[in-house]
C-alpha cells in the first residue's frame, strides 16, 4: 500500500533539462514544486571529475552515466509483422538517467528548427503539391510556428551560454552565419568556439562550392560566461570528452551548470532521487490527474498528490507513463486512430571519412559540438522537385573527439583486425577528417510506440515496444546528403575518402543518435495529438508533457535547442494563463 | 476543482519525507535534496582500481586462447608491441570477474529468441559465460579438425584461418554463436588496447603510444590554434605515468 504524502502544488516526473526549467519557472511563480527522478543525484565535483572524467571505457563501453536496461528498457521491431525483442544492453541511442539526466552526457549541439520545419505538411503541399507527401507519412503541422517560439529559443540560448554566430539577425543577414536561419532578435550570448583544421579545411572547400559555412552552434563555452540566473560556466579546454560524458570542467550547459545551483536554494522546491514514477493517477472522472505513485530504491510505494503533474522524463519514459497510466488512446497503426505512441521518429545519419597524407588534424582537441556546418542541404532550403524525397539535413566537419577505442577510421578494404588493420590505424589516426550528415526523419503510420505483449520491467510494468525502419524518403534523402558530403570531402582534396552511407534496415544496435522523438506529439486536435499547443493533455487538462516526444517528426536538426524552447513556452502559458484560469487552454 | 496556489512548505511535512531529509547524503538510496547542492568531503565516485596481479576468472586453458588469439587480432610487429603485450587478456580477466562479465545491468529476462540483425543481443549467456562456453568450443573444434591441437597450439597461419572462420561465420560453434563471440572478442580486445592503463591493459599506454592520443589530458587551449601541426605529447593517463609517480617504497 503507497504511504500517501502531503499534496502539492507541482510534481515534476523526471529532473533533466524540462524538469530543471521547469522548477525554476514554476517556483518563480510561488508554487510549491517537487521534482522526482529515478536516478542518482550527480554533480561535477563528485561524478565527472578533471581528475578521472577522461575515461572511454567507463563512461561510454561501459555506460556509467546512461539509462540502465536491467531496470527499463524497450522492445524493438523493425515492422509490425515482427516479433518486437529487447534491447539488452543500450546501442543505438543512449537515454540519461539521474540528475541532470542527458543534458550531462550531450555533445551541446544546439540548433533552432527552420521555420518552414513547423509547417512541414502545409509548406511541402504547397510548394510540391499533394502527391510529394505520400499516403503512409503522417507528418503534421506544429501548432506553434517559428515566430512564437523566437523569444523562448533566445531564453533557453542565453540560460546556457551558446558559442555561435548569428546569420539573421531581424531579417537582416549576417556574413559568417546561418543565412538560412530563422530570424532572432539578437546575437549568441558567446562567439563561436576558437576552430580547429579539419573544420576550417572543411568550411574552406565548401566556401568554394557556393556553400554557405558557418560554425555550429555550440553549448560549449568559447569564454567564461555568468547566465541570467547568475550561474557561471568556464571556458572549454577542448579535452575532446563531451557527448557520452559528463564535463568535469564546468564549460558544457547542463542543468546542473546553468539552473540547478539556483533552484536547489529555494525553499519552496525539492528533489527526490532514486525514486522511480510508475503511473500518473487520475480521479474517478479520469479527467484530472491527481498525483503519481512512485518507488524508492528500498521498493517503498508512495503516492505524492499534485494540483499539476509535469512528465519531464526522456520521451520514451513519458510515453510509457501515459501508456501504463491508460491516459489517452494508444496508437494503432492499422485503423491510424489513437495518439499515445503515434508520430515516433528518429535521426538518419552518415558520414565521409577524408584520408590525408599531407595534413595532421589532432582529432583529440575537440568539444562535443566544435565545428562547422552548412545548412544547404537542411529542410526545405533547397529544391525538392524531382528528388523523391522531402526533408533534409546539415552537413558538417567536428572534431568532437579522438577517443580512440570509439574513433580509428581506417580506409575502404581495410581487415578489421591483424596488422593490416593496426597499420592502417597507426598511419590514419591523425590525418582523417570526415564530413557527417544529420538527416530528418518524417512520420510514417507503422512508426509508433506502444506496450510490449510479453516482456516486463524491473516494476512488472510492460516494457515499450518501438515498432521503427527508415523508408523510402530517409534512404533517399540519406542518399542524396551522403553524396553531397562526399563531394565537399573530396573538394578538401584527401589521398582517398571512404562513404559511411546508411544502408539497410534501422538496427537497435550501433550508435548513431539520441534523438528519439514523437509518442506524446502536439497538434490542433485530440485525433492527431496528445498535447495541445502548450504541451497539455488534451485528455487531463492538469497534465503536461515536455521533452521531444512533443514534435510531430523530426527536422534535421539535434532536439535540445527546441526542447528548450519550448519548455520555456510551456512554462510561459501556465504561468501567464493556466494558473489563472485552471483547464483546458485550448478548446477540443 | 480550484487549484491550490498558497505557498507551502515541504520539508516540516510528512514522516517519511521529514525522516528521509534527516539523513545524511547517500548516493545509493532514495533521498531527499532541497536547500543546497550537496557535496561531501571525500565523496568523489572516483573509478576503482585494480587489485593483484593474478588471474580472477580466466583458467589457464583460456588465459591461453586469449593471449593466442589477441596477440593475432592486434599483433606485435614493425610498428611496436600488440595486444598480448598490451594486457589484453589481463584486461578482459578482470572485465570478465567485474559487473560486465555478468551482465549486471543488461536486461536478462526470458523469453530467448534468436531473433533479426537489427534487433542486437539476444543470448542468454552473459559475457564471462559466453566466453567460458565460446573458448571451449573453439578449442574442441580445432583438436577435431587440426590434429589433436589446442587454439594455442596452432600456427599463425592457422590461427588466422580459424579467427577468419570465426568472423565470417563459417566456423559452426556447439552452443554459441560464433559471430557474435568473434565480435565481442574484437571489441575487448581493442579496448583492452585503447583503454586508459586503469583498467589493466594498454600497458605502458602502448596503444595511444602507437597513434599518438596523448591520453586523459584536459587542457588544450594553447594548441587548438595550431593548425595542421604534428604536436608531441607523453600520453598520461588517469593514474598519472611511469616516471611521474612517485616510486613506492
Amino acid at each position: 500500500m503507497a504511504k500517501k504524502l502531503p499534496s502539492v502544488d507541482v510534481v515534476l516526473v523526471g529532473f533533466g533539462w524540462t524538469g530543471a526549467i521547469l522548477g525554476q519557472e514554476l517556483t518563480d511563480a510561488g508554487l510549491n514544486v517537487v521534482a522526482i527522478e529515478r536516478g542518482g543525484w550527480r554533480d561535477t565535483p563528485t561524478d565527472f571529475a578533471v581528475t578521472f572524467a577522461q575515461d572511454e571505457l567507463r563512461y561510454y563501453y561501459r555506460h556509467a552515466l546512461f539509462q540502465d536496461p536491467l531496470r527499463e528498457t524497450v522492445t524493438f521491431r523493425n515492422s509490425p509483422d515482427q516479433t518486437a525483442l529487447p534491447m539488452r544492453k543500450l546501442g543505438s541511442f543512449l537515454p540519461g538517467t539521474g540528475v541532470g539526466g542527458a543534458g550531462i552526457h550531450w555533445n551541446g549541439q544546439t540548433w533552432r528548427f527552420l521555420p518552414s520545419d513547423f509547417a512541414a505538411r502545409r509548406h511541402n503541399t504547397e510548394r510540391y503539391g499533394a502527391q510529394a507527401i505520400p499516403d503512409t507519412m503522417t507528418i503534421q503541422d506544429w501548432p506553434v510556428n517559428y515566430e512564437e517560439l523566437e523569444q523562448y529559443y533566445d531564453r533557453f540560448e542565453y540560460l546556457c551560454g551558446i558559442s555561435g554566430k548569428a546569420g539573421n539577425l531581424n531579417g537582416q543577414l549576417v556574413d559568417g552565419g546561418n543565412p538560412f536561419e530563422g530570424a532572432r532578435r539578437r546575437d549568441y550570448p558567446n562567439p563561436p568556439m576558437q576552430m580547429v583544421y579539419g573544420p576550417t579545411l572543411f568550411g574552406g572547400a565548401a566556401k568554394e562550392m557556393g556553400y554557405h559555412p558557418f560554425p555550429a552552434p555550440s553549448a560549449n563555452m568559447s569564454r567564461a560566461y555568468t547566465n541570467p540566473l547568475g550561474v557561471t560556466l568556464a571556458p572549454c579546454t577542448y579535452c575532446g570528452f563531451c557527448e557520452k560524458y559528463g564535463c568535469g570542467n564546468y564549460s558544457k550547459s547542463s542543468p546542473q551548470t546553468t539552473v540547478i545551483p539556483v533552484l536547489l536554494q529555494k525553499d519552496n522546491f525539492e528533489l527526490r532521487t532514486n525514486s522511480e514514477v510508475l503511473r500518473v493517477n487520475r480521479d474517478s472522472s479520469g479527467q484530472r490527474a491527481t498525483g503519481v505513485t512512485y518507488v524508492d530504491i528500498q521498493g517503498h510505494e508512495y503516492e505524492q498528490p499534485a494540483e499539476i503533474v509535469i512528465l519531464c522524463a526522456y520521451i520514451l519514459h513519458n510515453v510509457h507513463l501515459l501508456l501504463v497510466s491508460g491516459i489517452g488512446t494508444p496508437y494503432d497503426p492499422r485503423s491510424g486512430e489513437g495518439a499515445v505512441g503515434r508520430n515516433y521518429a528518429y535521426q538518419i545519419v552518415s558520414s565521409v571519412n577524408a584520408f590525408f597524407d599531407d595534413k595532421v588534424f589532432n582529432p583529440y582537441i575537440g568539444a562535443g559540438a566544435l565545428g562547422i556546418a552548412i545548412d544547404d542541404f537542411n529542410g526545405d532550403n533547397f529544391d525538392h522537385a524531382g528528388k523523391g524525397f522531402i526533408g533534409g539535413g546539415y552537413l558538417a566537419c567536428w572534431n568532437t573527439n579522438g577517443r580512440p577505442i570509439e574513433n580509428h577510421p581506417t580506409p575502404d578494404n581495410t581487415p578489421k583486425w591483424g596488422s593490416k588493420w593496426k597499420s592502417a590505424v597507426a598511419k590514419n589516426y591523425l590525418r582523417t577528417a570526415s564530413v557527417s550528415t544529420h538527416g530528418a526523419v518524417m512520420s510514417h503510420r507503422n512508426n509508433y510506440l506502444d506496450l510490449d505483449p510479453t516482456y516486463r520491467n524491473a516494476y512488472g510494468q510492460p516494457l515499450l515496444r518501438m515498432t521503427f525502419d527508415y523508408t523510402d524518403n530517409e534512404m533517399k534523402m540519406s542518399e542524396f546528403l551522403t553524396d553531397r558530403a562526399a563531394d565537399i570531402a573530396r573538394a578538401m582534396k584527401p589521398r582517398e575518402v571512404k562513404v559511411n552511407a546508411r544502408k539497410g534496415h534501422y538496427s537497435i544496435v550501433p550508435y548513431q543518435t539520441t534523438h528519439n522523438t514523437g509518442g506524446t506529439v502536439m497538434g490542433d486536435n485530440p485525433r492527431n495529438s496528445v498535447v495541445n499547443r502548450y504541451l497539455q493533455s488534451w485528455d487531463v487538462s492538469n497534465l503536461f508533457v515536455m521533452g521531444a516526444g512533443a514534435f510531430p517528426q523530426n527536422p534535421g536538426y539535434n532536439p535540445t535547442g527546441t526542447i528548450g524552447a519550448l519548455t520555456y513556452w510551456a512554462a510561459d502559458a501556465i504561468r501567464s494563463q493556466y494558473l489563472k484560469n485552471p483547464g483546458p487552454l485550448v478548446q477540443a | 476543482m480550484p487549484l491550490v496556489l498558497n505557498r507551502r512548505h515541504l520539508l516540516s511535512t510528512g514522516a517519511a519525507a521529514g525522516a528521509a531529509a534527516a539523513l545524511p547524503y547517500q548516493r545509493s538510496e532514495g533521498h531527499v535534496i532541497s536547500g543546497e547542492v550537496p557535496w561531501a568531503p571525500g565523496d568523489a565516485n572516483a573509478p576503482e582500481f585494480l587489485q593483484g596481479d593474478g588471474y580472477q576468472f580466466l583458467t589457464e586453458a583460456e588465459v591461453a586462447f586469449l593471449n593466442a588469439a589477441v596477440a593475432r587480432l592486434i599483433p606485435a610487429d614493425d610498428l611496436g608491441p600488440g595486444a598480448k603485450e598490451a594486457g589484453a587478456t589481463f584486461f578482459i580477466d578482470r572485465q570478465l570477474a567485474g559487473p560486465y562479465g555478468q551482465a549486471a545491468h543488461w536486461y536478462m529476462q526470458g523469453p530467448w529468441e534468436t531473433g533479426e540483425k537489427t534487433q542486437g543481443y539476444q543470448s542468454r549467456m552473459s559475457p564471462a559465460e559466453l566466453y567460458r562456453t565460446a573458448i571451449k568450443s573453439i578449442d574442441d573444434h580445432c583438436r577435431k579438425t587440426l590434429n589433436s591441437r589446442a587454439f594455442a597450439a596452432l600456427s599463425a597461419d592457422e590461427q588466422d584461418q580459424t579467427l577468419s572462420g570465426l568472423e565470417k561465420g563459417e566456423i559452426k560453434l556447439t552452443d554459441v554463436d560464433a559471430q557474435t563471440f568473434f565480435d565481442l572478442l574484437l571489441q575487448n580486445t581493442v579496448e583492452g588496447f585503447f583503454s586508459d592503463p586503469l583498467y589493466g591493459g594498454n600497458r605502458d599506454m602502448v596503444g595511444w603510444k602507437l597513434i599518438g592520443f596523448p591520453g586523459a589530458r584536459y587542457d588544450y587551449r594553447p594548441y587548438v590554434g595550431k593548425h595542421n601541426q604534428k604536436l608531441t605529447f607523453e600520453p598520461v593517463g588517469i593514474t598519472g605515468r611511469p616516471g611521474w609517480n612517485p616510486v613506492k617504497s
